[in-house]
Protein backbone atom coordinates (compact mmCIF):
# COMPACT_ATOMS: atom_id res chain seq x y z
CA UNK A 1 0.00 0.00 0.00
CA UNK A 2 1.28 3.44 -0.93
CA UNK A 3 1.50 5.60 2.16
CA UNK A 4 0.99 8.85 0.26
CA UNK A 5 2.00 12.29 1.45
CA UNK A 6 3.54 13.07 4.82
CA UNK A 7 3.38 16.56 6.31
CA UNK A 8 6.95 17.12 5.18
CA UNK A 9 6.04 16.08 1.60
CA UNK A 10 3.21 18.62 1.55
CA UNK A 11 5.35 21.39 2.99
CA UNK A 12 8.14 20.64 0.48
CA UNK A 13 5.66 20.46 -2.41
CA UNK A 14 4.17 23.82 -1.43
CA UNK A 15 7.58 25.43 -0.98
CA UNK A 16 8.79 24.19 -4.37
CA UNK A 17 5.56 25.20 -6.07
CA UNK A 18 4.61 21.66 -7.15
CA UNK A 19 1.08 22.42 -6.06
CA UNK A 20 -0.86 25.10 -4.21
CA UNK A 21 -2.63 24.52 -0.91
CA UNK A 22 -5.94 24.67 -2.73
CA UNK A 23 -4.83 22.11 -5.29
CA UNK A 24 -3.67 19.61 -2.70
CA UNK A 25 -6.91 20.08 -0.75
CA UNK A 26 -8.90 19.41 -3.92
CA UNK A 27 -6.78 16.38 -4.71
CA UNK A 28 -7.63 14.85 -1.34
CA UNK A 29 -11.30 15.83 -1.58
CA UNK A 30 -11.57 14.12 -4.95
CA UNK A 31 -9.81 11.03 -3.67
CA UNK A 32 -12.19 10.85 -0.70
CA UNK A 33 -15.17 11.18 -3.02
CA UNK A 34 -13.89 8.23 -5.02
CA UNK A 35 -12.66 5.90 -2.29
CA UNK A 36 -14.69 6.61 0.82
CA UNK A 37 -17.62 4.46 -0.31
CA UNK A 38 -15.40 1.41 -0.01
CA UNK A 39 -13.97 2.28 3.42
CA UNK A 40 -16.60 4.45 5.16
CA UNK A 41 -13.79 6.31 6.93
CA UNK A 42 -15.49 9.73 6.66
CA UNK A 43 -18.94 10.56 7.97
CA UNK A 44 -18.97 14.06 6.50
CA UNK A 45 -16.73 15.92 4.08
CA UNK A 46 -16.12 19.66 3.75
CA UNK A 47 -16.28 20.56 0.12
CA UNK A 48 -14.96 24.07 0.40
CA UNK A 49 -11.31 24.85 0.72
CA UNK A 50 -10.90 27.52 3.34
CA UNK A 51 -7.57 29.07 4.25
CA UNK A 52 -7.31 32.75 4.85
CA UNK A 53 -3.87 33.02 6.37
CA UNK A 54 -0.60 33.47 4.52
CA UNK A 55 1.96 30.70 4.42
CA UNK A 56 4.79 31.19 6.89
CA UNK A 57 7.40 29.08 8.64
CA UNK A 58 5.66 29.94 11.91
CA UNK A 59 2.75 27.83 10.70
CA UNK A 60 4.18 24.32 10.42
CA UNK A 61 0.92 22.80 9.17
CA UNK A 62 -0.01 25.51 6.66
CA UNK A 63 -1.86 23.97 3.74
CA UNK A 64 -1.81 20.46 5.20
CA UNK A 65 -5.21 18.73 4.81
CA UNK A 66 -6.28 16.68 7.82
CA UNK A 67 -9.21 14.62 9.10
CA UNK A 68 -10.92 15.07 12.46
CA UNK A 69 -12.64 12.41 14.53
CA UNK A 70 -16.35 13.13 14.67
CA UNK A 71 -16.37 13.78 18.41
CA UNK A 72 -14.39 17.02 18.07
CA UNK A 73 -16.40 20.19 17.40
CA UNK A 74 -15.79 22.33 14.33
CA UNK A 75 -18.00 25.42 14.40
CA UNK A 76 -20.98 25.38 12.10
CA UNK A 77 -20.59 21.75 11.08
CA UNK A 78 -22.28 18.55 12.17
CA UNK A 79 -20.73 16.51 14.99
CA UNK A 80 -22.39 13.13 15.54
CA UNK A 81 -19.91 11.33 17.82
CA UNK A 82 -21.01 8.26 15.85
CA UNK A 83 -24.45 8.43 17.46
CA UNK A 84 -27.97 8.75 16.13
CA UNK A 85 -28.81 10.98 19.07
CA UNK A 86 -26.55 13.72 17.57
CA UNK A 87 -27.45 13.08 13.95
CA UNK A 88 -28.24 16.73 13.22
CA UNK A 89 -26.18 18.43 15.90
CA UNK A 90 -24.37 21.54 14.64
CA UNK A 91 -21.29 22.53 16.63
CA UNK A 92 -21.68 25.92 18.29
CA UNK A 93 -17.94 26.56 18.58
CA UNK A 94 -14.48 25.29 17.64
CA UNK A 95 -12.79 22.81 19.95
CA UNK A 96 -9.50 24.06 21.43
CA UNK A 97 -7.50 21.68 19.21
CA UNK A 98 -9.34 22.95 16.11
CA UNK A 99 -8.49 26.55 17.03
CA UNK A 100 -4.87 25.54 17.42
CA UNK A 101 -4.79 23.66 14.11
CA UNK A 102 -6.31 26.68 12.38
CA UNK A 103 -3.59 28.86 13.92
CA UNK A 104 -0.93 26.57 12.49
CA UNK A 105 -2.58 26.61 9.07
CA UNK A 106 -4.04 23.11 8.72
CA UNK A 107 -7.10 22.59 6.51
CA UNK A 108 -10.00 20.27 7.33
CA UNK A 109 -11.17 17.60 4.91
CA UNK A 110 -13.96 16.15 7.00
CA UNK A 111 -15.06 14.23 10.08
CA UNK A 112 -14.21 10.58 10.57
CA UNK A 113 -16.23 7.59 11.68
CA UNK A 114 -15.99 6.20 15.19
CA UNK A 115 -17.66 3.89 17.65
CA UNK A 116 -20.67 5.61 19.17
CA UNK A 117 -19.39 8.07 21.81
CA UNK A 118 -15.96 6.43 21.39
CA UNK A 119 -17.23 3.26 23.06
CA UNK A 120 -15.63 0.39 21.24
CA UNK A 121 -12.53 -1.04 19.63
CA UNK A 122 -13.69 -1.75 16.07
CA UNK A 123 -16.01 1.08 14.84
CA UNK A 124 -18.71 -1.60 14.65
CA UNK A 125 -20.60 0.39 17.28
CA UNK A 126 -20.98 3.40 14.98
CA UNK A 127 -24.60 4.25 14.18
CA UNK A 128 -23.40 5.00 10.64
CA UNK A 129 -21.93 1.63 9.70
CA UNK A 130 -18.52 0.04 10.22
CA UNK A 131 -15.31 1.46 8.77
CA UNK A 132 -13.24 -1.05 6.80
CA UNK A 133 -9.56 -1.67 7.25
CA UNK A 134 -7.66 -0.47 4.14
CA UNK A 135 -5.34 -3.48 4.42
CA UNK A 136 -8.27 -5.91 4.14
CA UNK A 137 -11.79 -4.59 3.77
CA UNK A 138 -13.32 -7.67 5.39
CA UNK A 139 -11.65 -6.61 8.63
CA UNK A 140 -12.19 -3.87 11.21
CA UNK A 141 -9.81 -0.88 11.41
CA UNK A 142 -9.88 -1.01 15.22
CA UNK A 143 -11.47 1.73 17.26
CA UNK A 144 -12.81 3.85 18.46
CA UNK A 145 -10.82 6.25 16.18
CA UNK A 146 -11.10 3.71 13.34
CA UNK A 147 -12.19 6.26 10.73
CA UNK A 148 -9.19 8.49 11.47
CA UNK A 149 -6.72 5.56 11.35
CA UNK A 150 -8.23 4.16 8.13
CA UNK A 151 -8.23 7.62 6.49
CA UNK A 152 -4.52 8.09 7.22
CA UNK A 153 -3.61 4.50 6.23
CA UNK A 154 -5.45 4.86 2.88
CA UNK A 155 -4.00 8.35 2.32
CA UNK A 156 -7.42 9.99 2.45
CA UNK A 157 -5.82 12.55 4.79
CA UNK A 158 -2.25 13.63 5.52
CA UNK A 159 -2.88 13.23 9.22
CA UNK A 160 -5.84 12.93 11.56
CA UNK A 161 -6.87 13.59 15.14
CA UNK A 162 -8.30 10.88 17.33
CA UNK A 163 -9.23 10.57 20.98
CA UNK A 164 -7.95 7.90 23.35
CA UNK A 165 -9.71 6.86 26.56
CA UNK A 166 -8.42 3.29 26.79
CA UNK A 167 -6.54 2.78 23.52
CA UNK A 168 -8.80 4.44 20.94
CA UNK A 169 -5.88 6.10 19.12
CA UNK A 170 -3.20 3.43 19.56
CA UNK A 171 -5.22 0.27 18.87
CA UNK A 172 -6.67 1.44 15.50
CA UNK A 173 -3.23 2.86 14.58
CA UNK A 174 -1.81 -0.59 15.31
CA UNK A 175 -4.47 -2.40 13.26
CA UNK A 176 -4.13 0.02 10.31
CA UNK A 177 -0.32 0.23 10.29
CA UNK A 178 0.02 3.94 11.14
CA UNK A 179 1.49 5.96 14.02
CA UNK A 180 -0.86 6.83 16.89
CA UNK A 181 0.09 8.89 19.93
CA UNK A 182 -1.82 9.30 23.17
CA UNK A 183 -0.29 12.27 24.98
CA UNK A 184 0.00 12.60 28.76
CA UNK A 185 -3.29 13.39 30.48
CA UNK A 186 -3.19 17.18 30.81
CA UNK A 187 -1.05 17.80 27.71
CA UNK A 188 -3.86 18.56 25.21
CA UNK A 189 -7.10 20.44 25.91
CA UNK A 190 -10.34 18.47 25.59
CA UNK A 191 -12.49 21.62 25.37
CA UNK A 192 -14.89 20.84 22.54
CA UNK A 193 -14.42 17.08 22.69
CA UNK A 194 -17.59 15.04 23.28
CA UNK A 195 -16.68 13.55 26.66
CA UNK A 196 -16.58 9.82 27.34
CA UNK A 197 -14.64 9.36 30.60
CA UNK A 198 -13.28 12.70 31.70
CA UNK A 199 -10.52 11.38 33.96
CA UNK A 200 -9.03 9.42 31.02
CA UNK A 201 -9.91 11.12 27.70
CA UNK A 202 -7.05 12.64 25.71
CA UNK A 203 -6.81 13.89 22.10
CA UNK A 204 -3.82 12.94 19.97
CA UNK A 205 -2.47 12.65 16.43
CA UNK A 206 -2.67 9.74 13.99
CA UNK A 207 0.04 10.14 11.38
CA UNK A 208 2.07 8.35 8.72
CA UNK A 209 5.35 8.65 10.59
CA UNK A 210 6.83 9.66 13.93
CA UNK A 211 8.13 13.03 12.71
CA UNK A 212 4.59 14.09 11.77
CA UNK A 213 3.35 12.87 15.13
CA UNK A 214 5.86 15.14 16.90
CA UNK A 215 4.86 18.06 14.69
CA UNK A 216 1.12 17.70 15.26
CA UNK A 217 1.55 17.11 18.99
CA UNK A 218 3.46 20.39 19.23
CA UNK A 219 0.64 22.15 17.39
CA UNK A 220 -2.21 20.92 19.60
CA UNK A 221 -0.55 20.88 23.06
CA UNK A 222 -0.68 23.47 25.78
CA UNK A 223 -2.60 25.00 28.63
CA UNK A 224 -6.20 26.01 28.04
CA UNK A 225 -8.37 27.88 30.52
CA UNK A 226 -11.38 25.90 29.27
CA UNK A 227 -9.88 22.56 30.32
CA UNK A 228 -8.69 22.85 33.92
CA UNK A 229 -6.77 19.56 33.66
CA UNK A 230 -4.28 21.03 31.16
CA UNK A 231 -0.96 21.90 32.75
CA UNK A 232 0.65 25.34 32.44
CA UNK A 233 4.11 25.77 30.96
CA UNK A 234 5.90 25.91 27.65
CA UNK A 235 5.31 23.22 25.06
CA UNK A 236 8.66 21.87 23.83
CA UNK A 237 9.53 21.54 20.15
CA UNK A 238 8.93 17.81 19.92
CA UNK A 239 10.85 17.50 16.63
CA UNK A 240 14.06 18.92 18.08
CA UNK A 241 15.54 15.89 19.81
CA UNK A 242 14.26 13.09 17.58
CA UNK A 243 17.74 12.21 16.34
CA UNK A 244 19.51 12.50 19.69
CA UNK A 245 21.36 9.24 20.34
CA UNK A 246 19.39 6.62 22.29
CA UNK A 247 22.46 4.59 23.19
CA UNK A 248 22.37 3.67 26.87
CA UNK A 249 18.65 4.35 27.30
CA UNK A 250 17.00 1.81 29.55
CA UNK A 251 14.05 0.03 27.95
CA UNK A 252 11.69 -1.93 30.20
CA UNK A 253 9.88 -5.03 28.98
CA UNK A 254 7.00 -5.91 31.31
CA UNK A 255 6.43 -9.65 31.57
CA UNK A 256 2.69 -9.06 32.04
CA UNK A 257 2.42 -7.80 28.43
CA UNK A 258 3.56 -11.12 27.00
CA UNK A 259 1.17 -13.52 28.68
CA UNK A 260 -1.84 -15.55 27.67
CA UNK A 261 -3.89 -14.19 24.78
CA UNK A 262 -0.99 -12.62 22.88
CA UNK A 263 -0.93 -13.92 19.31
CA UNK A 264 2.32 -15.61 18.25
CA UNK A 265 2.89 -13.45 15.19
CA UNK A 266 2.45 -10.28 17.27
CA UNK A 267 4.83 -11.60 19.92
CA UNK A 268 7.40 -12.38 17.22
CA UNK A 269 7.29 -8.92 15.63
CA UNK A 270 7.42 -7.15 18.98
CA UNK A 271 10.41 -9.29 20.06
CA UNK A 272 12.18 -8.40 16.82
CA UNK A 273 11.74 -4.70 17.56
CA UNK A 274 13.07 -5.18 21.06
CA UNK A 275 16.18 -6.90 19.61
CA UNK A 276 16.54 -3.98 17.26
CA UNK A 277 16.55 -1.55 20.19
CA UNK A 278 19.20 -3.71 21.83
CA UNK A 279 21.32 -3.60 18.66
CA UNK A 280 20.97 0.18 18.71
CA UNK A 281 22.58 0.33 22.13
CA UNK A 282 19.57 0.38 24.44
CA UNK A 283 19.73 -1.59 27.62
CA UNK A 284 16.83 -4.06 27.74
CA UNK A 285 15.51 -4.61 31.26
CA UNK A 286 12.91 -7.17 32.33
CA UNK A 287 10.36 -5.47 34.55
CA UNK A 288 7.05 -6.26 36.20
CA UNK A 289 3.82 -4.25 36.39
CA UNK A 290 2.08 -6.63 38.80
CA UNK A 291 -1.29 -4.83 38.90
CA UNK A 292 -1.66 -4.29 35.16
CA UNK A 293 -3.71 -7.48 34.87
CA UNK A 294 -6.41 -5.75 36.90
CA UNK A 295 -6.42 -2.64 34.71
CA UNK A 296 -9.16 -3.75 32.34
CA UNK A 297 -11.54 -4.64 35.17
CA UNK A 298 -10.92 -1.28 36.88
CA UNK A 299 -11.34 0.46 33.52
CA UNK A 300 -14.73 -1.16 32.96
CA UNK A 301 -15.93 0.37 36.20
CA UNK A 302 -14.40 3.83 35.82
CA UNK A 303 -15.43 4.39 32.19
CA UNK A 304 -19.10 3.37 32.54
CA UNK A 305 -19.42 5.41 35.74
CA UNK A 306 -18.00 8.57 34.17
CA UNK A 307 -19.80 7.94 30.87
CA UNK A 308 -23.16 7.52 32.59
CA UNK A 309 -22.67 10.98 34.12
CA UNK A 310 -21.34 12.58 30.93
CA UNK A 311 -24.14 11.16 28.80
CA UNK A 312 -26.84 12.37 31.19
CA UNK A 313 -26.81 15.63 29.20
CA UNK A 314 -28.61 13.92 26.33
CA UNK A 315 -32.12 14.55 27.49
CA UNK A 316 -34.01 15.34 24.30
CA UNK A 317 -34.62 18.93 25.44
CA UNK A 318 -31.79 21.27 24.47
CA UNK A 319 -30.32 19.54 21.43
CA UNK A 320 -30.07 16.14 19.81
CA UNK A 321 -32.76 13.59 19.12
CA UNK A 322 -36.09 14.10 20.85
CA UNK A 323 -38.77 11.45 20.83
CA UNK A 324 -41.99 12.32 19.06
CA UNK A 325 -43.88 9.81 21.23
CA UNK A 326 -43.17 11.50 24.54
CA UNK A 327 -46.06 13.00 26.49
CA UNK A 328 -44.57 13.95 29.84
CA UNK A 329 -41.15 15.32 30.72
CA UNK A 330 -40.03 11.93 32.02
CA UNK A 331 -41.14 10.30 28.76
CA UNK A 332 -39.04 12.83 26.85
CA UNK A 333 -35.97 11.66 28.76
CA UNK A 334 -36.56 7.93 28.68
CA UNK A 335 -37.86 7.66 25.13
CA UNK A 336 -35.40 10.08 23.51
CA UNK A 337 -32.52 8.21 25.13
CA UNK A 338 -34.02 4.84 24.26
CA UNK A 339 -34.38 5.79 20.59
CA UNK A 340 -31.16 7.78 20.31
CA UNK A 341 -28.54 5.59 21.99
CA UNK A 342 -27.20 2.39 20.48
CA UNK A 343 -26.61 -0.87 22.34
CA UNK A 344 -23.11 -0.14 23.70
CA UNK A 345 -23.87 3.29 25.20
CA UNK A 346 -26.96 1.76 26.79
CA UNK A 347 -24.86 -1.07 28.16
CA UNK A 348 -22.28 1.29 29.62
CA UNK A 349 -24.76 3.83 30.97
CA UNK A 350 -26.59 0.98 32.69
CA UNK A 351 -23.37 -0.47 34.08
CA UNK A 352 -22.20 2.93 35.33
CA UNK A 353 -25.58 3.74 36.82
CA UNK A 354 -25.57 0.40 38.64
CA UNK A 355 -22.03 0.89 39.97
CA UNK A 356 -22.80 4.41 41.19
CA UNK A 357 -26.23 3.61 42.63
CA UNK A 358 -26.83 3.87 46.35
CA UNK A 359 -24.76 1.40 48.35
CA UNK A 360 -22.44 0.35 45.53
CA UNK A 361 -20.01 3.26 45.29
CA UNK A 362 -17.41 1.78 47.66
CA UNK A 363 -17.55 -1.66 46.11
CA UNK A 364 -17.10 -0.50 42.55
CA UNK A 365 -15.97 3.07 41.78
CA UNK A 366 -13.89 3.57 44.92
CA UNK A 367 -12.40 0.09 44.64
CA UNK A 368 -11.50 0.74 40.99
CA UNK A 369 -9.84 4.07 41.83
CA UNK A 370 -7.77 2.33 44.50
CA UNK A 371 -6.65 -0.29 41.99
CA UNK A 372 -5.88 2.60 39.65
CA UNK A 373 -3.55 4.06 42.29
CA UNK A 374 -1.73 0.73 42.46
CA UNK A 375 -1.41 0.58 38.67
CA UNK A 376 0.03 4.09 38.61
CA UNK A 377 2.45 3.13 41.37
CA UNK A 378 3.68 0.15 39.31
CA UNK A 379 4.59 2.57 36.49
CA UNK A 380 6.13 5.08 38.92
CA UNK A 381 8.34 2.33 40.36
CA UNK A 382 9.35 1.12 36.91
CA UNK A 383 10.29 4.65 35.81
CA UNK A 384 12.08 5.58 39.05
CA UNK A 385 15.67 6.20 37.97
CA UNK A 386 16.99 6.41 41.54
CA UNK A 387 16.12 2.75 42.00
CA UNK A 388 17.48 1.59 38.65
CA UNK A 389 14.31 2.37 36.73
CA UNK A 390 13.81 2.55 32.97
CA UNK A 391 13.37 5.44 30.49
CA UNK A 392 10.62 3.85 28.42
CA UNK A 393 8.48 0.71 28.60
CA UNK A 394 7.76 -1.28 25.45
CA UNK A 395 5.47 -4.09 24.37
CA UNK A 396 2.63 -4.90 21.98
CA UNK A 397 -0.13 -2.31 21.40
CA UNK A 398 -2.86 -4.93 21.00
CA UNK A 399 -2.74 -8.72 21.49
CA UNK A 400 -3.78 -9.39 17.89
CA UNK A 401 -3.95 -7.98 14.37
CA UNK A 402 -7.13 -6.69 12.69
CA UNK A 403 -10.03 -9.11 13.20
CA UNK A 404 -12.92 -9.90 10.88
CA UNK A 405 -15.96 -7.63 10.90
CA UNK A 406 -18.54 -9.30 13.14
CA UNK A 407 -16.05 -11.68 14.73
CA UNK A 408 -16.26 -10.17 18.21
CA UNK A 409 -19.55 -8.34 17.89
CA UNK A 410 -21.68 -10.77 19.90
CA UNK A 411 -19.45 -10.82 22.98
CA UNK A 412 -18.61 -7.38 24.39
CA UNK A 413 -16.10 -8.82 26.84
CA UNK A 414 -13.93 -10.47 24.17
CA UNK A 415 -13.83 -7.15 22.32
CA UNK A 416 -12.79 -5.33 25.49
CA UNK A 417 -9.75 -7.62 25.73
CA UNK A 418 -8.17 -6.07 22.60
CA UNK A 419 -7.39 -3.02 24.78
CA UNK A 420 -5.63 -4.99 27.50
CA UNK A 421 -2.17 -3.39 26.92
CA UNK A 422 -3.40 0.13 26.23
CA UNK A 423 -5.81 0.61 29.15
CA UNK A 424 -3.19 0.61 31.95
CA UNK A 425 -1.51 3.60 30.26
CA UNK A 426 -4.69 5.69 30.39
CA UNK A 427 -5.31 4.77 34.02
CA UNK A 428 -1.78 5.99 34.85
CA UNK A 429 -2.24 9.11 32.69
CA UNK A 430 1.09 8.64 30.89
CA UNK A 431 2.01 9.05 27.20
CA UNK A 432 2.33 6.17 24.74
CA UNK A 433 2.79 5.73 21.01
CA UNK A 434 1.92 2.86 18.69
CA UNK A 435 4.51 2.35 15.96
CA UNK A 436 4.00 -0.01 13.02
CA UNK A 437 6.66 -2.73 13.37
CA UNK A 438 6.00 -4.88 10.32
CA UNK A 439 3.37 -7.39 9.32
CA UNK A 440 2.44 -10.63 11.03
CA UNK A 441 3.96 -13.73 9.42
CA UNK A 442 0.66 -15.59 9.32
CA UNK A 443 -1.92 -12.85 8.67
CA UNK A 444 0.23 -10.42 6.69
CA UNK A 445 -1.50 -7.64 8.64
CA UNK A 446 0.14 -4.71 10.47
CA UNK A 447 1.43 -5.16 14.02
CA UNK A 448 1.81 -2.26 16.45
CA UNK A 449 4.69 -1.73 18.89
CA UNK A 450 3.82 0.33 21.95
CA UNK A 451 6.33 2.71 23.53
CA UNK A 452 5.27 4.12 26.91
CA UNK A 453 6.95 7.04 28.69
CA UNK A 454 7.04 9.05 31.89
CA UNK A 455 4.38 11.72 32.46
CA UNK A 456 5.00 14.68 30.11
CA UNK A 457 8.04 12.97 28.59
CA UNK A 458 6.60 12.60 25.10
CA UNK A 459 10.03 13.70 23.89
CA UNK A 460 11.72 10.45 24.89
CA UNK A 461 8.80 8.37 23.60
CA UNK A 462 9.00 10.14 20.22
CA UNK A 463 12.78 9.93 20.13
CA UNK A 464 12.88 6.16 20.70
CA UNK A 465 9.98 5.71 18.25
CA UNK A 466 11.62 7.83 15.57
CA UNK A 467 14.91 5.96 15.71
CA UNK A 468 13.28 2.55 15.82
CA UNK A 469 11.14 3.57 12.85
CA UNK A 470 14.31 4.44 10.88
CA UNK A 471 15.95 1.16 11.90
CA UNK A 472 12.89 -0.87 10.82
CA UNK A 473 12.81 0.68 7.35
CA UNK B 1 -14.26 -9.48 50.32
CA UNK B 2 -16.65 -10.72 47.67
CA UNK B 3 -18.95 -12.25 50.26
CA UNK B 4 -18.94 -9.16 52.39
CA UNK B 5 -19.97 -7.01 49.48
CA UNK B 6 -22.95 -9.17 48.66
CA UNK B 7 -24.16 -8.99 52.23
CA UNK B 8 -24.15 -5.21 51.96
CA UNK B 9 -26.49 -5.21 49.00
CA UNK B 10 -29.54 -3.06 49.40
CA UNK B 11 -32.74 -4.89 49.99
CA UNK B 12 -34.67 -3.12 47.25
CA UNK B 13 -32.60 -4.97 44.75
CA UNK B 14 -34.38 -8.06 46.01
CA UNK B 15 -31.31 -9.98 47.00
CA UNK B 16 -30.54 -10.15 50.69
CA UNK B 17 -28.90 -13.53 50.88
CA UNK B 18 -25.16 -14.01 50.72
CA UNK B 19 -24.32 -15.90 47.58
CA UNK B 20 -21.82 -18.72 47.43
CA UNK B 21 -18.29 -17.68 46.46
CA UNK B 22 -18.36 -19.64 43.20
CA UNK B 23 -21.40 -18.72 41.25
CA UNK B 24 -22.37 -17.29 37.92
CA UNK B 25 -23.08 -13.63 38.59
CA UNK B 26 -26.60 -12.83 37.46
CA UNK B 27 -28.59 -9.66 37.94
CA UNK B 28 -32.30 -10.08 38.57
CA UNK B 29 -35.00 -8.75 36.21
CA UNK B 30 -36.01 -6.34 38.94
CA UNK B 31 -32.46 -4.99 39.19
CA UNK B 32 -32.19 -4.45 35.44
CA UNK B 33 -35.53 -2.60 35.40
CA UNK B 34 -34.49 -0.49 38.36
CA UNK B 35 -31.16 0.50 36.75
CA UNK B 36 -32.89 1.41 33.48
CA UNK B 37 -35.26 3.64 35.40
CA UNK B 38 -32.38 5.36 37.22
CA UNK B 39 -30.54 5.81 33.90
CA UNK B 40 -33.67 7.27 32.30
CA UNK B 41 -33.61 4.79 29.44
CA UNK B 42 -36.70 2.93 28.36
CA UNK B 43 -35.76 -0.64 27.47
CA UNK B 44 -37.74 -3.26 25.60
CA UNK B 45 -38.16 -6.78 26.94
CA UNK B 46 -35.68 -8.04 24.41
CA UNK B 47 -33.14 -5.40 25.46
CA UNK B 48 -33.76 -6.26 29.08
CA UNK B 49 -32.81 -9.88 28.44
CA UNK B 50 -29.61 -9.09 26.56
CA UNK B 51 -28.60 -6.32 28.99
CA UNK B 52 -29.12 -8.72 31.87
CA UNK B 53 -26.78 -11.24 30.27
CA UNK B 54 -24.14 -8.71 29.14
CA UNK B 55 -24.06 -6.72 32.38
CA UNK B 56 -23.89 -9.89 34.44
CA UNK B 57 -20.90 -11.21 32.51
CA UNK B 58 -19.08 -7.87 32.77
CA UNK B 59 -19.83 -7.63 36.50
CA UNK B 60 -18.54 -11.15 36.93
CA UNK B 61 -15.32 -10.18 35.16
CA UNK B 62 -15.01 -7.11 37.38
CA UNK B 63 -15.24 -9.35 40.46
CA UNK B 64 -11.58 -10.14 39.95
CA UNK B 65 -10.69 -6.78 41.52
CA UNK B 66 -11.62 -8.30 44.86
CA UNK B 67 -8.54 -10.51 44.64
CA UNK B 68 -6.52 -7.46 45.71
CA UNK B 69 -6.55 -6.14 49.25
CA UNK B 70 -6.77 -2.36 48.93
CA UNK B 71 -6.93 -1.57 52.63
CA UNK B 72 -5.14 1.73 53.27
CA UNK B 73 -4.73 2.55 49.56
CA UNK B 74 -5.62 6.13 48.65
CA UNK B 75 -7.87 6.24 45.56
CA UNK B 76 -6.47 8.01 42.48
CA UNK B 77 -9.05 10.26 40.82
CA UNK B 78 -6.74 12.14 38.48
CA UNK B 79 -3.12 11.98 37.47
CA UNK B 80 -1.86 15.49 36.70
CA UNK B 81 -1.15 16.47 40.29
CA UNK B 82 -2.79 19.85 39.66
CA UNK B 83 -4.62 21.29 42.65
CA UNK B 84 -7.16 24.11 42.41
CA UNK B 85 -6.85 25.19 38.81
CA UNK B 86 -8.14 28.77 38.91
CA UNK B 87 -8.83 31.31 36.22
CA UNK B 88 -9.69 34.96 36.54
CA UNK B 89 -13.35 35.63 37.12
CA UNK B 90 -13.75 38.03 34.22
CA UNK B 91 -16.14 38.16 31.29
CA UNK B 92 -14.53 36.50 28.27
CA UNK B 93 -15.97 38.83 25.71
CA UNK B 94 -15.53 36.41 22.84
CA UNK B 95 -19.20 35.59 22.62
CA UNK B 96 -21.64 38.41 21.95
CA UNK B 97 -25.25 37.77 22.81
CA UNK B 98 -27.00 38.39 19.54
CA UNK B 99 -29.43 36.58 17.28
CA UNK B 100 -26.61 34.52 15.81
CA UNK B 101 -25.48 33.17 19.17
CA UNK B 102 -29.06 32.76 20.24
CA UNK B 103 -29.68 30.59 17.20
CA UNK B 104 -26.55 28.54 17.92
CA UNK B 105 -27.54 27.84 21.48
CA UNK B 106 -31.33 27.70 21.43
CA UNK B 107 -31.84 26.98 17.75
CA UNK B 108 -31.15 23.29 18.16
CA UNK B 109 -33.77 22.62 20.78
CA UNK B 110 -36.36 20.28 19.28
CA UNK B 111 -39.25 22.27 20.76
CA UNK B 112 -38.97 26.00 21.17
CA UNK B 113 -40.83 29.27 21.00
CA UNK B 114 -38.93 32.48 20.22
CA UNK B 115 -35.99 32.54 22.58
CA UNK B 116 -37.35 29.86 24.86
CA UNK B 117 -37.05 26.09 25.02
CA UNK B 118 -40.33 24.30 25.56
CA UNK B 119 -40.39 21.46 28.05
CA UNK B 120 -43.08 18.83 28.52
CA UNK B 121 -45.27 18.79 31.60
CA UNK B 122 -44.04 17.00 34.68
CA UNK B 123 -47.45 15.55 35.47
CA UNK B 124 -49.88 13.78 33.18
CA UNK B 125 -53.30 15.37 32.80
CA UNK B 126 -56.16 13.53 34.44
CA UNK B 127 -57.83 11.28 31.95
Amino acid sequence: MNNGYTIKDIRDGLAKGHFTAEEIFKKYSDKIKKENKKLNAYLSVFENYKLETENSTAMPLWGVPCAIKDNVLIEGTITTAGSKILKNYISAYDAAVIKKLRQTGATFLGKTNMDEFAMGSSTENSAYGVTKNPHDITRVPGGSSGGSAAAVAADLAVFALGSDTGGSIRQPASLCGVVGLKPTYGRVSRHGLVALASSLDQIGPITKNVYDSALVLGAISGHDIFDSTTVPGIVPDYTKNLTKDIKGLRVGVPKEFFGEGLEDEVNQKVRESISKLKDMGCEIVDISLPHSKYALAAYYIIVPCEASANLARFDGIRYGHSSKEAKTLLDTYTESRSEGFGAEPKRRIMLGTYALSSGYYDAYYLKAQKIRALIKKDFDNAFNLSTGGVDVIVGPTSPGTAFKIGEKASDPLSLYLSDIYTVPVNLAGIPALSLPCGKGRKSNLPVGFQIIGRPFDEETVLRVSYQLEQALK
Amino acid sequence: MAEKRHMNRNSWFGRLQTLPTHYIFMLTDKEVKHIANLARIKISEKEEKSLKKDLSSILEYIEKLNEIDTTGVEPLYQTTGLVNSFRKDEPRGEFKMDENLNEKLIGQAPRKENRFIKVGSVFEKNK
